[in-house]
C-alpha cells in the first residue's frame, strides 16, 4: 500500500514540478547593452572649417568599418570623442564621463605621423579623462592614429596624465582598442 | 516473516544418520548474508554453555564436531551483524545453515539505496576515497579530494573553481552521481565546479571509463560516485561536528551533521556546511578577489525495512566564488601584457569582500526512492529527483550594469527512474532499468549580454540491461548495454551576418523563422541523438588472491549545448568561441585492466589503459577577430579521431608504525587526425606519502606528503601572432602571443599530524594540515588562469573533529 501511495506520490511530484516548469513563451532579443559599437573623433580646426571625423564601427561583430581621415599640416584641432552603442540608441560617452576616475582615453601617434595630443578634461582625481582633447598637426606624413580607452587602469602611473600609455604601468582592461590610417597634408 | 520461514525451510535440512554414539555428532553449514545471498567470513558459531567454537571460512562454511546429543543452543555471530541464537535437538549430524542480516552499520548500502546505484559491475576499474580521507579536505573542495587518487587531476579556475579529470577527460565527459542522483548543474563549462558539499560525502568512488552503465551511457572519461552518511539500523543518534580553521584565505568551515536512527527502520538525517574565505596569497603577493562563501544544507528522512522502504533527500548548495580580478581581460594585448608581466596587475591588500568578477551558484535537489523486493523475482526500485540550478557571472562591467550579472541561467531537471534487479536464474545478478529525463534551460534575458547558452528543452530516455555472471566462485564476469535517445528544441538568436557567413541558410533553413530583429534572425534548432553504449568484463581471483579485471566498454556522448550553439566573447581567456550545429555524438571505445595484489605488506594496484575515440569533441584557435576591443583569437569546436592511453599505479608497504604509499599517473592524449597533442592533458604526477603512527599515543600519526607534478611536454601549438601597437614607435608589430606553453615541472611538501582522545562514547580529534610547506612558487598546466598569477602558498590549518 505504502509503496502505491508513495509512486502515486513521485508521479504527482512530477507533474507539479514540471507544470511549474513549462515555459512556452519564445525569447526576447537581447542587445549588448554594454558593448560600445561605435568610436568617433571629431576634429575642428580651431578658427574654423570643417570638421574631421575618423569612425570605428561594429554592428555585427563581424565587418568593422573604420574610417580615417585627413588633416591640415600646421593646424590645430579641437578634439572630442564619443563612443556609441548604436543598436541601443545610446551613448556611453556620459557613462565613461561619469566614471571618469576609472577610465582614460590614451591616443598614440605612430613616429611617422606628425601629430601630437594634449588632454583638456579632468576627472576628481585632476587626472585627464580623453574626452576633449586639443590635436596639433605638423608637417605632412602618414601613420597611425590608434585610440585606446582603458578601464580601471593606474591613472596615477607614470606618464599616464601625460597620455604616454605603458601598458605595463597603466594595467586595466582595455575597453577599446582602434587604430585610424591618418595622414597629414 | 513468511519469507524468512520458507527460507529456513528450504536451507534446513537435516540429514538422518544411523549412528548412536554419544558423542561423536557434527554440526555444519553455511552463514549467508540475507540481503544478498552472499557468504559471510568469519562468523562465530558457538555452543552454548561450552567452550565448542568454530568460525566461517572463506566460503561461509563452518563445522562443529564432537557434540554429544541432546537439547542444544546455537549462537551464531558476525561483527556487522546482529547475532542469532537457535535452540536445536541435536540427535544426528546436522546441517544448518544461518542468514544473518549483514551491515547492520550501513543501512543504506545494502537496503534502502536498493540496487539502484549501490554496486559497480564486478569488472569494473575504480578507486575510493573513504570518510577518513574525504575530512581532510572539508575546507577544500571535492576536486581537490578526488585529485588524491591516482589517475584522477582536476581542471581548476583559479584554486577554488576545481574540476575532476578522469584518465584525461572532464566536463561533459565525467558523470558526477551524488546520493544516486546524477548532477545536471551546467557541468559543460570548462570554469563550472561540481555543486556538491564535499562534508555531505562518506565516501566517493571514481569508476575510470564507461563500465557504470546503469548512470549514463556518456561516460565517456568515467563517473563519479558520492554517497552520503548512511544511518545504521538500531536506535541511535549519531553526529560530527568538524571545524577548520586555515591561514590562507583567513577563514575556515564549519561542517556538522546529525542522524537520528530507529530499529524499526526510520531514520531522519541533517547536515550542513558553512565556509567563509577571504582572498587566498599566493608566495609573493596577495591574489585579489579570491575569496570565497558557501553555505549548505542537506536534509533526508527514510524507512528501511528488509522488504520494502523509502527515502526522501533535499539538499542545498549555495556559493559565491571570487575569480581573481587580474584574469579580466580586454582583449589580446592585455593577454600578452599579462603573459609578460609575470605578475598580477590588481594586487591589493587582503579582503574578504567578494567583488566582479564572480559567480553566484545555487543547485538544488530534491529526491523521492522507493523500493519493494517481490517474492520470486527480485526487487523493483523506483527514484523521482528533481535539479534546480541557478547561476549567476558577474563580470567588471560600467555604470548601472555593474550589480547585473553577465550571465544568469536557470537549469531545471526532472529524472525518473526505474529499475528492476532480477536475481531469480541461478549465479546470475541481472539489473533492467529505464530512465527517463527532462531538462529546461532559461536564460535570464535581462543581462544586457547575449545568451552564452540558448534558451532549451531537452527530452531523453535510455533503457539498460546489465548481468553478472559467476562462473566459479573466483571468476566472474559481466556485462551490459544502453541506448538512449535525447532531443533537444532549441531557441537561439543569431545574427544574421553569422548565421550566413557559416551557411547555417543553406545547412538548416528549417530552423529559421521569420522573426529578426536588430540584426539578429530567431532560430528555432532541433537535433535527435541516438547513442548506444556497452561494457563487457571480466573478475578473477587468482589463488594467491591476486586480482586481476579486465574491461571493454564503449560510451556514447551526444554534443553538449556549449558544443552546439557557443557563440561570443570568453572574458577569462580573451577568446572568443563558437559552436557548431553540425557536430556529432562522439563514440569512445577503451580498454583497461586492473591488477591488485599482496605481497607479505606490500600491496600493489596497476591500472593500464587504452582508448579510441571516434568524432572527439575539441575546441581549437582558426583564426582572429577584430572588434572595437582590439583582435581576439577565435576558437571554434571540430571534430575528430583520438586516442589515449596511460597507466594508473598505486603501492603501499608497511613496515612496523611505518607506512609509506605511493601513487603515479601517466596519460598520452593524441589528436589523429592532426598529428598532435591534445590540449590539457595531465602530465605526468607522482605523490609519495610517509606516515608513522602509533596507537597507544591516542592514535598519533604524523604524515609527509611529496607531489611531483612533471611539465607536460606534449602540447598543441594554439599560439598566435597579432598585431599590436607598440606603445613606444606607435608602429604595428607582429607578437606572438603563448598561451600554449606549459609552465615547469614542480615539488611540493606537505605535512599532516593528528591525535584522537576519546571522552566517554565520544571521540575528538586533533589535526594539523600544513599544506604546501615550503611556500613554492610555481604554476600549474591545468589552471586556466595560470597566465595570471601563481598558486596559493603556504596554507596551515588547524582542524578539530568531534564525534558523538
Amino acid at each position: 500500500m505504502k509503496t502505491i501511495k508513495l509512486l502515486s506520490l513521485s508521479v504527482i511530484a512530477t507533474l507539479l514540478f514540471s507544470a511549474c516548469s513549462s515555459d512556452d513563451d519564445a525569447p526576447e532579443v537581447i542587445n549588448e547593452e554594454e558593448e560600445i559599437t561605435t568610436l568617433n573623433v571629431f576634429l575642428t580646426p580651431v578658427g574654423g572649417g570643417d570638421t574631421v571625423t575618423f569612425t570605428f564601427r561594429d554592428l555585427d561583430g563581424t565587418n568593422p568599418e573604420n574610417t580615417g581621415g585627413t588633416l591640415q599640416a600646421g593646424t590645430t584641432y579641437v578634439g572630442e570623442t564619443q563612443f556609441l552603442n548604436e543598436r541601443e540608441d545610446e551613448d556611453v560617452t556620459e557613462e565613461v564621463l561619469e566614471e571618469g576616475e576609472e577610465h582614460q582615453v590614451f591616443f598614440t601617434a605612430s613616429n611617422s605621423l606628425n601629430v601630437t595630443t594634449s588632454y583638456d578634461d579632468t576627472d576628481v582625481n585632476g587626472n585627464p579623462i580623453g574626452i576633449e582633447f586639443t590635436l596639433v598637426a605638423g608637417e605632412a606624413s602618414q601613420g597611425n592614429f590608434r585610440v585606446t580607452l582603458i578601464h580601471e587602469g593606474d591613472k596615477f602611473a607614470e606618464g599616464a596624465s601625460e597620455g604616454i600609455y605603458n601598458p605595463n604601468l597603466v594595467g586595466g582592461e582595455t575597453d577599446i582598442e582602434v587604430t585610424f590610417n591618418v595622414t597629414v597634408e | 516473516m513468511f519469507q524468512r520461514f520458507i527460507l529456513l525451510c528450504l536451507f534446513l535440512s537435516i540429514h538422518f544418520i544411523a549412528i548412536a554414539q554419544d558423542c561423536d555428532l557434527s554440526i555444519s553449514g553455511q552463514i549467508i548474508d540475507i540481503h544478498d545471498n552472499s557468504t559471510l567470513q568469519g562468523a562465530i558459531i558457538a555452543i552454548k554453555g561450552s567452550n565448542v567454537v568454530a568460525y566461517s571460512d572463506k566460503n561461509g562454511n563452518y563445522e562443529l564436531e564432537n557434540i554429544c546429543s541432546g537439547e542444544i543452543t546455537l549462537e551464531v555471530s558476525h561483527p556487522y551483524c546482529e547475532p542469532q541464537t537457535k535452540k536445536v535437538s541435536l540427535k544426528e549430524n546436522s546441517v544448518i545453515n544461518f542468514r544473518l542480516e549483514h551491515h547492520l552499520e550501513e543501512l543504506n548500502e545494502v537496503l534502502l539505496k536498493g540496487k539502484l546505484y549501490d554496486k559497480n559491475l564486478n569488472s569494473s576499474i575504480s578507486n575510493q576515497i573513504k570518510t577518513k580521507e574525504l575530512e581532510n579536505f572539508s575546507n577544500a573542495s571535492l576536486g581537490d579530494a578526488l585529485k588524491t587518487l591516482s589517475g584522477v587531476s582536476s581542471l581548476n579556475t583559479g584554486s577554488s573553481i576545481v574540476k575532476p579529470i578522469i584518465q584525461g577527460l572532464h566536463s561533459s565527459r565525467v558523470l558526477i552521481i551524488n546520493d544516486n542522483v546524477r548532477l545536471h548543474d551546467q557541468q559543460w563549462g570548462e570554469d563550472h565546479a561540481p555543486n556538491v558539499d564535499i562534508n555531505s560525502a562518506a565516501n566517493v568512488t571514481v569508476i575510470k571509463g564507461a563500465s557504470a552503465l546503469k548512470y549514463g551511457g556518456d561516460a565517456v572519461g568515467g563517473t563519479i560516485v558520492i554517497e552520503p552518511q548512511k544511518a545504521p539500523l538500531k536506535d541511535t543518534l549519531m553526529g560530527k561536528t568538524i571545524l577548520t580553521g586555515a591561514t590562507n584565505g583567513r577563514g575556515g568551515t564549519f561542517a556538522t551533521s546529525l542522524i537520528k536512527a530507529n530499529s524499526n527502520g526510520f531514520n531522519y538525517r541533517i547536515q550542513g556546511s558553512l565556509k567563509r574565505l577571504g582572498d587566498l596569497e599566493s608566495p609573493n603577493y596577495q591574489l585579489t578577489n579570491t575569496g570565497q562563501r558557501e553555505n549548505n544544507i542537506s536534509l533526508g528522512m527514510g524507512l528501511n525495512k528488509i522488504d520494502y522502504g523509502f527515502d526522501f533527500s533535499y539538499k542545498l548548495t549555495d556559493s559565491e566564488i571570487g575569480i581573481l580580478r587580474s584574469s579580466h581581460i580586454g582583449n589580446s594585448r592585455d593577454l600578452v601584457n599579462s603573459i609578460n608581466r609575470q605578475e598580477p596587475f590588481f594586487i591589493d591588500d587582503f579582503s574578504y569582500s567578494i567583488n566582479s568578477p564572480k559567480q553566484q551558484v545555487t543547485h538544488q535537489i530534491l529526491k523521492l526512492n522507493t523500493f519493494k523486493k517481490l517474492k520470486g523475482i527480485g526487487e523493483v526500485n523506483l527514484q523521482y529527483s528533481f535539479q534546480n540550478n541557478d547561476r549567476q557571472e558577474f563580470d567588471v562591467r560600467r555604470g548601472e550594469l555593474r550589480d547585473k550579472p553577465a550571465m544568469d541561467m536557470n537549469l531545471k531537471t526532472h529524472t525518473l527512474l526505474a529499475q528492476l534487479e532480477w536475481t531469480t536464474l541461478e549465479d546470475f545478478d541481472s539489473n533492467f532499468g529505464m530512465e527517463l529525463n527532462t531538462q529546461t534551460n532559461l536564460p535570464n534575458p535581462d543581462t544586457g549580454v547575449r545568451r552564452l547558452i540558448p534558451d532549451y528543452d531537452m527530452y531523453s530516455a535510455g533503457i539498460f540491461a546489465t548481468t553478472d555472471y559467476t562462473v566459479r566462485e573466483n571468476w566472474k564476469i559481466d556485462a551490459g548495454i544502453r541506448y538512449d535517445f535525447s532531443r533537444i528544441d532549441a531557441e537561439k538568436f543569431y545574427y544574421e551576418s553569422r548565421w550566413n557567413e557559416l551557411n547555417y541558410d543553406v545547412l538548416f533553413p528549417q530552423f529559421e523563422t521569420y522573426r529578426v530583429e536588430k540584426g539578429q534572425i530567431f532560430t528555432e534548432p532541433s537535433f535527435d541523438y541516438h547513442n548506444i553504449s556497452g561494457t563487457i568484463g571480466s573478475n578473477y581471483t587468482f589463488d594467491n588472491g591476486w586480482q586481476l579485471l579486465a574491461n571493454l566498454s564503449s560510451a556514447s556522448r551526444a554534443p553538449n549545448p556549449s558544443e552546439l550553439f557557443s557563440d561570443g566573447l570568453h572574458h577569462s581567456l580573451a577568446t572568443i568561441e563558437f559552436g557548431d550545429l553540425q557536430i556529432e555524438s562522439e563514440q569512445s571505445f577503451k580498454t583497461s585492466i586492473g591488477l591488485k595484489g599482496k605481497i607479505d605488506s606490500f600491496e600493489f594496484n596497476i591500472q593500464p589503459y587504452y582508448s579510441y575515440i571516434n568524432n572527439f569533441i575539441v575546441i581549437e584557435p582558426t583564426g582572429e577577430q577584430t572588434t572595437i576591443r582590439g583582435s581576439f583569437p577565435v576558437w571554434e569546436y571540430r571534430q575528430t579521431n583520438a586516442r589515449l592511453f596511460g597507466i594508473d599505479v598505486n603501492a603501499s608497504y608497511t613496515y612496523q608504525n611505518f607506512d609509506i604509499a605511493s601513487s603515479f599517473a601517466y596519460v598520452n592524449g593524441h589528436d589523429l587526425e592532426r598529428d598532435e597533442a591534445l590540449i590539457n592533458m595531465p602530465p605526468l604526477n607522482i605523490s609519495n606519502t610517509i606516515t608513522y603512527r602509533k596507537k597507544e599515543w591516542n592514535n598519533f600519526y604524523v604524515s609527509m606528503n611529496s607531489e611531483f607534478i612533471a611539465e607536460q611536454n606534449r602540447y598543441p601549438d594554439n599560439n598566435f601572432l597579432t598585431d599590436i601597437v607598440s606603445s613606444e614607435t606607435g608602429e604595428f608589430e607582429e607578437v606572438l602571443v603563448d598561451v600554449s606553453t606549459p609552465p615547469g615541472a614542480y615539488h611540493l611538501l606537505n605535512f599532516r599530524t593528528g591525535m584522537e582522545f576519546k571522552i566517554n562514547s565520544n571521540r575528538l580529534s586533533f589535526n594539523i594540515i600544513l599544506n604546501n610547506l615550503l611556500n613554492t612558487n610555481y604554476r600549474n598546466y591545468l589552471n586556466r588562469l595560470r597566465y595570471y598569477a601563481d598558486e596559493v602558498g603556504t596554507n596551515a590549518m588547524l582542524q578539530l573533529k568531534f564525534n558523538y
